[in-house]
């Protein structure tokens, strides 16, 4: 017999180590500590209920467990084989007790669709992806359904792209079947460029045909025999895996002529890109792949119309096409019963920056942040307060402790001044200042900004260097109106969606943190103490002893002082590193 | 390698590879396959998983335990890495995180070889597509 104790950071702090040493104790205590071992777990993503005990082999899931109840355990469920009723999980739609955890089900927030292979099947071996019902899909498209009926199914899901923008599939894969050509092309774009965001990797990586798979479906339903999949070149695991799986689809027959013997001929091939954020946007993506510079152009003419030199092309993020192959197989309906009105399935994130669980999840669309960052993230790092949470990249923007329990969907999203993107997730803390990270997204896009067009080259420029005056206590409140009506010309006049979207950290930072923009203009403080320039570090001259040891390791030698009588900062010297704050043992030094 | 000609034939394929794959989880478990798997995403790879994939091949041949070590994809505990699932026969899998080769050896020895579990299990917290 085992005792699983909920061992994450959650529980943890709940003293679900005190409870595990009450158990132990117990077992002793009944000499069956060889029998029954207590096992310390990973967080089980029921935080709300913690600490988690759950026994093996029966699956009795206890919850909100004290360490006061170790010994019933022991007493009643350990020797006598009775289940300790008032512990147990009380389904709050039913009111009943739960008994095990294979009739909880519902407290498992994830449902895992795109990453459904990922972590299950050996990605360079194409027999166990046919194993897990691989290439049905297409068998069965190119066998019992017309290409508009394909379309129709994709259509009726309700799938979204999940590259950011969330136009319909469906609807896209039908504008570009209608437009004429003697050769179309199907485009896969892996060419994942927000910062902190990995999902699209980890799909190529773990699962490598449910994205080709859907490329020839879509190849398919639009007129397409040519599939291209623009990946960077920074993921070379990524790359040798798809080139793996390409040669075994090739040597089964799964691309090529006459696929499953109809007249559907269908190959892929990738082109590598240099990793230039741009190129996320399919109009520069096409024109890179074309060899042309990875500069967007005006649309009209779409790359329905007009693609990949100059023929009609159908771009589709990686985790849209990893999607495609359960909806045809499990039908439209069922999809279309996951997530909210408009935004169908589920959405893959990528949790990072202060959260415990830092992972890649996939929950069904309207699922509430709360639920994200507390029960499946298990919380914030080292028991801080939670401040905000980017999504969307350097195009989204922050949502606050106001929208925790908004249901994520696209237009949720956009209605809360940030967009779902690509499904990056970064979580701050109350040690991260707002207008530095604001900063941090605009280093990033004028760093990506291609410089076609001015608003976006100058622009973003522009509004770094007032964020830079901002963090260095030399902003005015006209910078302050100027920040918003220069992000509000950017976002009007840009020519493609990094532009138009650039202005958006700025933008949801001045809306939702307002007051901490002026500290920092009016009070020339940083409430989160992140910026250098406007902090200090003084010595306490009643609490300091003449150590030496903050001087002793001070880089720069700024601190003065003689041994047993009180030190000083010079400011002039001091480069704010804050090595004095950690040696000292008195608590002498602060920041002001 | 014969080519797919039809959906029939995909179809045949997948029950027979399928049948192969439980035979492996159910019938010939019996004769204890152990089956193992190590999630080998970039992420993975970079916290040291080729070494625990490494070191898990040689042990347990030197151990004398029959067991399968494939690798796979990212497992998304990205927080726990490197990570790997253990399948013991008739047992549902169990995942490991934080393993370096040293919990691997906690693992062979505890684990496999007595079907105790060890610290470091990271519960399973998402739906699949399977059961709905």
């Amino acid at each position: 017999m085992h005792l699983l104790i909920c061992g994450g950071t959650g529980c943890k702090a709940s003293s679900s180590d005190a409870i595990a040493e009450k158990l132990k104790t117990e077992l002793a205590a009944n000499n069956l500590q060889d029998e029954v071992q207590v096992i310390m777990t990973g967080c089980f993503g029921f935080c709300e209920k913690g600490p988690i005990v759950k026994v093996l082999p029966d699956n009795t899931f206890y919850t909100q467990v004290k360490p006061e109840d170790a010994a019933e355990i022991v007493k009643e469920h350990v020797i006598k084989g009775r289940k300790v009723e008032r512990l147990l999980y009380v389904d709050p739609a039913k009111k009943a007790t739960v008994e095990d955890s294979k009739h909880m089900g519902f407290y498992r927030k994830q449902m895992r669709i795109a990453l459904r292979n990922c972590g299950f099947i050996n990605p360079e071996n194409i027999d166990e992806y046919i194993a897990r019902e691989g290439y049905q899909a297409l068998g069965k498209v190119l066998t019992e359904y017309t290409p508009q009926q394909t379309i129709d199914i994709i259509k009726k899901s309700g799938l979204r792209g999940r590259g950011g923008g969330g136009f319909p599939t469906g609807l896209k894969w039908e504008i570009a079947s209608k437009n004429q050509a003697d050769q179309k092309y199907v485009v896969c774009n892996a060419d994942e460029g927000d910062p902190g965001a990995f999902m699209d990797r980890s799909v190529l990586e773990g699962d490598p045909h449910s994205v080709l798979e859907a490329m020839a479906i879509c190849g398919y339903c639009i007129g397409a025999s040519k599939g291209l999949i623009y990946i960077r070149a920074e993921y070379p695991l990524a790359i040798k895996r798809l080139k793996v799986a390409i040669d075994q689809a090739r040597e089964y027959g799964l691309l090529g002529n006459n696929i499953f013997g109809t007249d559907f001929s269908f190959d892929i091939e990738l082109r590598y890109g240099a990793g230039a954020f741009v190129c996320g946007e399919e109009t520069a993506l096409i024109h890179s792949m074309e060899g042309l510079r990875g500069e967007p152009s005006n649309k009209p003419p779409f790359p329905a119309q007009s693609g990949y030199m100059g023929k009609p092309t159908n771009v589709n993020n990686v985790e849209t096409f990893a999607n495609v192959a359960p909806i045809i197989l499990k039908g439209a309906d069922w999809y279309s019963s996951i997530g909210t009105e408009k935004s169908k399935g589920t959405k893959v994130f990528a949790l990072a920056g202060k959260i415990n669980n830092v992972g890649l999840i996939e929950v069904p669309m309207g699922i509430t942040l709360r639920e994200v960052i507390f029960e499946i993230g298990g919380g914030i790092k080292n028991g801080k307060k939670f401040k905000a949470v980017q999504t969307g990249g350097p195009s989204g923007g922050c949502l606050t402790e106001k929208h925790l329990d908004t249901p994520i969907d696209f237009d949720n999203l956009i209605a809360a001044g940030s967009m779902m993107g690509s499904g990056g997730m970064i979580v701050m803390d109350e040690d991260d200042c707002m207008v530095s990270v604001a900063k941090f997204y605009l280093d990033f896009t004028v760093e990506e900004s291609c410089g076609k067009c001015s608003p976006c080259r100058i622009g973003n420029k522009r509004l770094y260097e007032l964020l830079d005056r901002i963090t260095k206590g030399e902003g005015t409140m006209e910078d302050l109106e100027r920040l918003r009506n220069l992000s509000q010309v950017i976002k009007d006049t840009s020519l493609c969606g990094l532009g138009q979207t650039s202005p958006n950290p700025v933008l949801s930072t001045l809306d939702n943190f307002y007051d901490e923009y002026l500290a920092h203009v009016v009070d020339k403080k940083c409430p989160s103490g992140q910026c250098k320039s406007l902090m200090k570090y003084v010595i306490d001259p009643e609490a300091c002893v003449g150590c030496t040891a903050c001087a002793r390791n001070c880089p720069v030698n700024a601190i003065s002082g003689e041994r047993k009588k009180p030190h000083e900062i010079n400011q002039s010297i001091c480069i704010k590193c804050g090595a004095c704050m950690e040696k000292c043992k008195f608590d002498a030094i602060s920041i002001k | 390698m014969t080519k797919v000609k039809s959906l029939a034939d995909l179809k045949k394929m997948k029950e027979t590879l399928q049948a192969k794959i439980d035979l492996r989880e159910k019938g010939e478990a019996a004769e204890n396959l152990v089956q193992i798997k190590v999630a080998m995403a970039t992420c993975g790879i970079a916290s040291g998983a080729k070494n625990v994939m490494d070191f898990l091949l040689e042990e347990l041949e030197k151990r004398g335990i029959n067991a399968v070590v494939t690798q796979t994809g990212c497992m998304g505990y990205c927080y726990a890495e490197p990570t790997i699932e253990v399948k013991l026969p008739n047992a549902d899998p169990v995942v490991f995180g934080y393993v370096d080769t040293k919990k691997a050896d906690e693992i062979i020895e505890r684990y496999i070889k007595n079907g105790e579990l060890v610290d470091g299990i990271i519960p399973v917290n998402y739906e699949s597509i399977d059961n709905k």
